[in-house]
């Protein structure tokens, strides 16, 4: 039998997967990259896209919004975000943060619409259409 | 003594009460559960990221990460971890006694404090004392996602890139069994490394793609964010479970209460017998 690696997959809100595999096969951000056994550590951000790990002929597939990759010898470890993530998002929930703050000091009640909240959801509803095309192109 | 009628709508009300109270109690006990199986999701996620924080702490790498760093403290941020509804015993007045005697430390101390508040109720509470808040989320319901802490972790995580704090604590409650919750108040960040692993002791690195900022730059994040999310979920099973003890305890007290109210109501009914049997029976007497 080939050699193999352990391979955990978890995101935030569950674990995905947990077994071994002869490689694995993620979307960094600098490009695919291929992991087997007895890989030098490696640590990297994953873009959007599908993790294979290839086993005995069978290839498993799984869908990622992006997330992390840690390589030791014996393991890989990917963590996956539950959320599609940009700098812009991240920003416009920072803001959001500071508003909620800002309100309950000024002790008036939270404004359920503005515009700021408005184009941040805008953005991440076109982002989420965005990845389910892809997601469909890969299927 | 209070006449036999408004001791009857006294007992219906209580018995009133005693339904609902009943009916929450019944509905925090199975939210528990469900808040606890979430724990459970949530927890092989945050154990991977702390490994992952391990390896890196021993990694001998040329760029130290500021979250890896301790420096002088003149300010510290606070998360504080609250429920959004009240109704559930002492669990948040624990808490908020904790942070203050936590505050006070840190002001005895020379410290300024900044907060970060998770839940209405902490909101309320901070708000009324005039801390400084500088970041708040709430109405995250019983099924938090990452995504509504992205935002309240950023806040903090910025002042600390900025330097206007210098370290970061989450106060939240434990969840260590249905009965019982701990207050707990950790450090994230500066990122202190635990447990030591031997295989880990050589020199050794990670490769960086693309570079070791940027990937622990996300990386430390997520970690940030993993704690965070971690004790919310955390919280909000503490939460249940006591709102589901204090509902218990309200419902047998209503019970009790009912009890009294019963006899009270049968005395003064009897009383009020005899009164009139002995009216007729003098009455007859005189006659």
């Amino acid at each position: 039998m080939a050699m193999t690696i352990h391979v955990d997959i978890v995101s935030a809100e569950a674990a995905i997967f947990s077994g071994l595999a002869e490689m694995v096969i993620a979307p960094a951000v600098q490009g695919e990259v291929g992991i087997m056994p007895f890989h030098t550590p490696l640590l990297t951000p994953l873009k959007e896209g599908s993790i294979r790990l290839k086993k005995d002929d069978t290839e498993e597939s799984f869908y990622i919004s992006g997330g992390m990759l840690e390589v030791q010898p014996d393991k890989v470890t990917i963590l996956s975000d539950t959320a599609l993530r940009t700098k812009e998002l991240d920003e416009a929930a920072a803001v959001k943060a500071k508003d909620n703050a800002e309100s309950i000091l000024a002790d008036s009640k939270v404004s359920g619409f503005d515009q700021a909240t408005a184009q941040a959801e805008l953005a991440r509803a076109m982002l989420e259409l965005r990845a389910i095309e892809k997601l469909r192109h890969i299927k | 003594m209070a006449s036999g009628k408004e001791i009857r709508t006294k007992i219906v009300s209580v018995k009133n009460t005693q339904k609902i109270t009943r009916a929450m109690e019944m509905v925090a006990a199975s939210k528990m559960r469900r808040a606890q199986e979430r724990m459970e999701h949530s927890r092989p996620y945050a154990n991977k990221m702390h490994q992952v924080i391990n390896h890196l702490a021993y990694a001998h790498s040329e760029y130290k990460h500021a979250y890896m760093e301790a420096r002088e403290v003149k300010r510290v941020g606070v998360i504080i971890v609250s429920s959004d509804r009240g109704l559930c015993g002492g669990l948040n007045t624990n808490l908020f006694k904790t942070t203050l005697s936590s505050m006070k430390e840190w002001n005895d101390q020379g410290f300024e404090v900044d907060l970060c508040t998770i839940g209405n109720k902490a909101a309320g509470f901070f708000r009324r004392l005039s801390s400084n808040i500088i970041g708040q989320a709430s109405d995250l319901g019983d099924r938090p996602k990452l995504e509504d802490i992205i935002g309240t972790v950023k806040v903090m995580l910025d002042k600390y890139n900025e330097g206007k704090i210098d370290k970061l604590f989450i106060i939240y409650n434990k969840f260590i069994n249905t009965m019982t919750q701990q207050q707990t108040v950790q450090q994230i960040v500066p990122i202190t490394a635990d447990e030591k692993d031997e295989k880990l002791v050589h020199h050794w690195d990670y490769i960086y793609e693309p570079t070791a900022e940027d990937v622990l730059e996300a990386l430390l994040i997520r970690y940030v964010e993993s704690l965070v999310y971690q004790a919310i979920v955390e919280n909000i099973a503490c939460e249940q479970s006591a709102r589901m003890v204090a509902m218990k305890s309200a419902s047998d007290n209503a019970g009790d209460l009912i009890g009294d109210l019963e006899l009270a109501y049968n005395k003064a009914r009897q009383a009020a017998i005899t009164q009139e049997l002995s009216e007729i029976v003098s009455g007859a007497a005189a006659v």
